[in-house]
Parts: structure tokens; sequence; C-alpha cells
């Protein structure tokens, strides 16, 4: 099981803050998840549709969409951030 | 003293100035850099951030390391606050200490332009008219800002 976290407009679309998944094999990047995500249903559709522009960070640390999922215990997707 | 904070609450920048130089007697430049909510011509009602409890701090203080590996600091305070903020109220403090004036200069300008986007704060727009539910979205030239420093951070 991995934790998922969203925040700002992907956790308004997706519809909730946080849960835990079983990932499929099959998943082995944050892409591969990216994709998984969008086809779970209309809401993670609409939250993932633009996927390259969707920021990811495992274990609390930004990484890159090419990034490995391997061992990861929480994994967050957000905007780009605004803070500041 | 290094120190990096996520509050609700609202903080003053003066106070930290005097926390941060504090009996000390070696430090000749102290940078204070406070952002603040802009009312956006009359339009805005508050900005409410959102965080990512956990990595915003971790984040800040990766980018104060950053800092601290490049400039001879010998003190920094950031704060970041979350929650609803209103137009004139403050968002976030820079606080640099060091000998001279360049470094403390150039330190709290990168760590702005670096919190601004790589620390995990998102802001919300509640307007005047009632309306709400629109996200600020990220600037390019906020991006372009960090060319500046360039192989400091992935």
């Amino acid at each position: 099981m991995v934790k998922l976290v969203y925040f700002a407009w992907v956790r308004e679309r997706v519809g909730k803050p946080e849960e835990s998944v079983d990932l499929p094999a099959s998943v082995t990047t944050i892409a591969d998840l990216i994709v998984w995500l969008a086809g779970r249903g209309e809401e993670y559709a609409y939250a993932f549709e633009n996927g390259p522009l969707i920021r990811a960070a495992i274990d609390r640390t930004h990484v890159k969409h090419d990034a490995s999922v391997a061992g990861a215990r929480e994994i967050a997707f957000f905007p780009p951030m605004t803070g500041g | 003293m290094f120190t990096v904070r996520v509050q609700a609450e609202d903080f003053d920048a003066a106070a930290e100035h005097v926390r941060l130089t504090a009996g000390r007697t070696d430090i000749g430049a102290v940078v204070t850099f406070t952002g603040l909510c802009r009312d956006e011509e009359g339009t805005l009602a508050a900005l409410e951030l959102e965080h990512y409890p956990g990595m915003a701090e971790a984040e800040m203080n990766r980018v104060l390391a950053a800092s601290r590996a490049r400039w001879p600091l010998d003190g920094a305070i950031l704060v970041h606050r979350y929650g609803k903020i209103a137009p004139g109220g403050n968002i976030v403090l820079v606080v640099t200490a060091s000998r001279h004036r360049a470094a403390a200069f150039a330190a709290a300008e990168f760590l702005m332009d670096y919190l601004k986007t790589r620390a995990p704060f998102w802001k919300k727009e509640h307007r005047r008219d009632g309306t709400s539910g629109a996200w600020v979205e990220a600037k390019d030239a906020d991006d372009r800002a960090l060319e500046k420093w360039s192989g400091l951070l992935d």
C-alpha cells in the first residue's frame, strides 16, 4: 500500500485529500502512476488531464515524472507552487 | 541562528530581526523581506494559503541549506504563513544576516526566488464580489527568476 496525497486544485478535482492504494505491477514511475490514476474515473481523469503540468513528490521530496515509485511510502500530486 | 517556521499566526518582522541579532556583535548586515497580500485593485477579499505539512518545512530547510552553502551567512529566519490572509496582511518573511551586505542581499533574494517556486504552498483567491475558487496560477517570471541561480538546486 502507498499513501497518495493531493493538494490545491488536484485535491479539489479528485474530491479527497488522501487515500491508500495498491499499485499494479505495471506502475513503476510517477508518469505511469499519473496514467493509471487518470483511468480510475471521471474525477481522476479531470484532475490529471494535463499530466505533464502536475508536480509530484515522493516522501516529501520533489521528483520528476521519470522517478521510480519503488519503496515510496507517500506520493503527493499538486499544481506548480504559488507561495511566497 | 537558522530557523524555519510554518504557521497560521502573524509574525512581527522587527521582532524577528531582534531575535536574529540579539547578543551578536559580529553581524554587519541584516536584510528583511516581507511578502504581503495585495488587494488586486480592491477586488480581493482574502487569499487562502494551502500547504503540504511536513514537506513545506523540509523544502524550506533544503533551500536554506543551499543558501548557506553559497553565502557566508551568520543567521537566517524564514517564516511562511498558511490559512486565510486579508489584504495588507503578512504572508512570508525572510531575514538574512551576514558580516557584509552583499551576502545578506543576495541570499535573501535567492531564498525568496526558491521559496516561491519550490516550497509547497498554493494560493486561492476569495473575491470581494463573493466569488471564490480561483487558484493563483504560477508565473513564468518566477521560473525565469531562478535562472540567475542556476545549478544550486535541481
